[in-house]
């Protein structure tokens, strides 16, 4: 792990996405948010558990010639609740978000309830979550009505 | 109040007001039917019972309230006779019979299948109760029970016994009973406790709340709710065995309890309540059972925009 008088390296992205802050040990879930993996031809720097003032450890996700559209920044926010996202051109950031949860998450949780309408074969529907914010964020089936954290969360459609 | 609600699914989805005026109305429609024998509410509709599951008190309770209020009734009662075995979904199941009726009552196993149903048909769904998540005509059934007999809901010291985890009936009057001033005492064994979550929106909420392995703790409640544990919620049949044993409410237990008390029971009941307290002051279980008629005939009429 990094300490904090170590400087962190990790090269910049001439074009692409920055993502930063990203919960430790959850950058491959990211990744696979964003499709990557063996086949992908473009750059990637992981950075994992290193240190940050804020969170104490994070995560960070640099991709080259990559761009986010509104459904994959919901699915960040989702596993990364404070992660932010910088958009990169010329090796300067031209745009900087923090993710944030809407209030329903529509066709990206499967709802780990097994009796779930939401699961049952060929019913015409997809699964939506209302995000409940208390001290932490939950998430209630608009099925089934069970509430689950986002520790919970098994699968994304 | 002016009654907005198309759809009857969850009990959550009802504020306190919502609760209330069902439960005025229902004492209106209460005393016409009783002073009317049939009234003609409902004359010349149809209601369609779709119960995927075995029924009998809440089926048969809806066919009798439609038909007091002069209208029909059609359906089915088991999934073995219907178009689910031929793979039909439920989605399409409901918009054919939208084509026959101009209600639909539906039980289903699949939780949340009421609300997939009231997304597909432009008639009112009612939830006849989906797998262990809601079954909001009980819980209404029931507070209207205990308004009945208290005048009102504040104030009160509620038990519920039984198997708390699992069952759905004491979920969704739970989920009720915490928008309105009571004390709530739960006693179960400790593998069937009432879930977590449930427990802290209660505490959230400011309501009182005690958990006991118990029974004497039931001794200042005005309300005793019993509830059915049942057998294949234990791996082990000796443990199921000692503790269906241990909550049996009996003649030494109602003993203990204040003279006003009742008892409350969603049935079917097993061994949980014994037979010698049916005679006593206390047993309410069948006098609710019949509660659900006047309650049900007050939703029937106001899905239907029908004023009471």
């Amino acid at each position: 792990m990094y300490k904090r008088d170590e400087p962190l390296k990790i090269r910049n992205i001439k074009n692409g996405i920055s993502i930063d802050h990203i919960d430790a040990g959850k950058a491959p879930q990211v990744l696979r948010i964003l499709g990557i993996d063996e086949n992908f031809k473009d750059s990637v720097t992981l950075a994992m558990n290193v240190f940050s003032h804020k969170m104490k450890k994070k995560d960070i996700v640099k991709v080259e010639n990559r761009d986010l559209d509104v459904e994959e920044i919901n699915k960040i926010a989702i596993v990364a609740p404070n992660a932010t996202i910088n958009w990169i051109k010329d090796f300067k950031v031209v745009r900087k978000e923090k993710v944030k949860l809407p209030k329903e998450i529509v066709s990206i949780i499967k709802c780990p309830n097994p009796s779930c309408v939401s699961n049952k074969e060929r019913e015409p529907i997809t699964s939506v979550f209302y995000v409940k914010r208390n001290k932490n964020v939950r998430l209630v089936c608009k099925y089934c009505e069970r509430e689950i954290g986002i520790d919970e969360i098994k699968d994304l459609l | 109040m002016e009654w907005s609600k198309k759809h009857i699914i969850s009990i959550r989805e009802f504020t306190r007001e919502e609760i209330d005026f069902v439960l005025e109305k229902s004492e209106v429609m209460e005393k016409k039917l009783s002073a009317e024998k049939k009234l003609d509410l409902m004359k010349g509709k149809i209601l369609a019972l779709m119960f995927f599951e075995p029924s009998t008190r809440t089926r048969m309770s809806f066919e009798a309230a439609m038909k007091k209020l002069g209208g029909e009734v059609i359906g089915f009662g088991s999934s073995e006779i219907t178009s689910e075995q031929k793979g039909e979904t439920i989605a399409d199941a409901v918009r054919v019979i939208e084509g026959y009726a101009d209600i639909i009552v539906i039980r289903h196993s699949a939780e949340g299948s009421a609300r997939l149903a009231s997304e597909f048909v432009s008639i009112p769904v009612i939830n006849g109760g989906d797998g262990s998540n809601q079954h909001p005509t009980q819980t209404l059934l029931d507070l209207y029970t205990i308004k009945k007999e208290f005048k009102q809901i504040d104030g009160l010291s509620i038990g519920i016994v039984g198997d708390l985890k699992y069952g759905r009936t004491v979920h969704s009057l739970t989920d009720a009973l915490m928008k309105y001033d009571v004390k709530l005492v739960f006693v179960s064994p400790p593998e069937l406790r009432m879930p977590r979550r449930l427990i802290s929106e209660l505490k959230e909420k400011g309501v009182g709340v005690k958990e006991t392995t118990k029974l004497s703790a039931l001794k200042g409640c005005d309300v005793i709710y019993v509830t059915r544990i049942q057998r294949e919620r234990f791996p082990d049949p000796q443990e199921y065995e000692r503790v269906k044993g241990t909550y049996v409410i009996d003649s030494t237990i109602v003993e203990k309890l204040k003279p006003e008390a009742i008892i409350m029971h969603p049935l079917p009941r097993v061994s949980e309540i014994s037979p010698e307290v049916d005679k006593t002051p206390h047993a309410r279980y069948f006098q609710q059972a019949k509660n659900g008629i006047p309650v049900r005939a007050t939703l029937l009429c106001l899905v239907s925009g029908i004023k009471i």
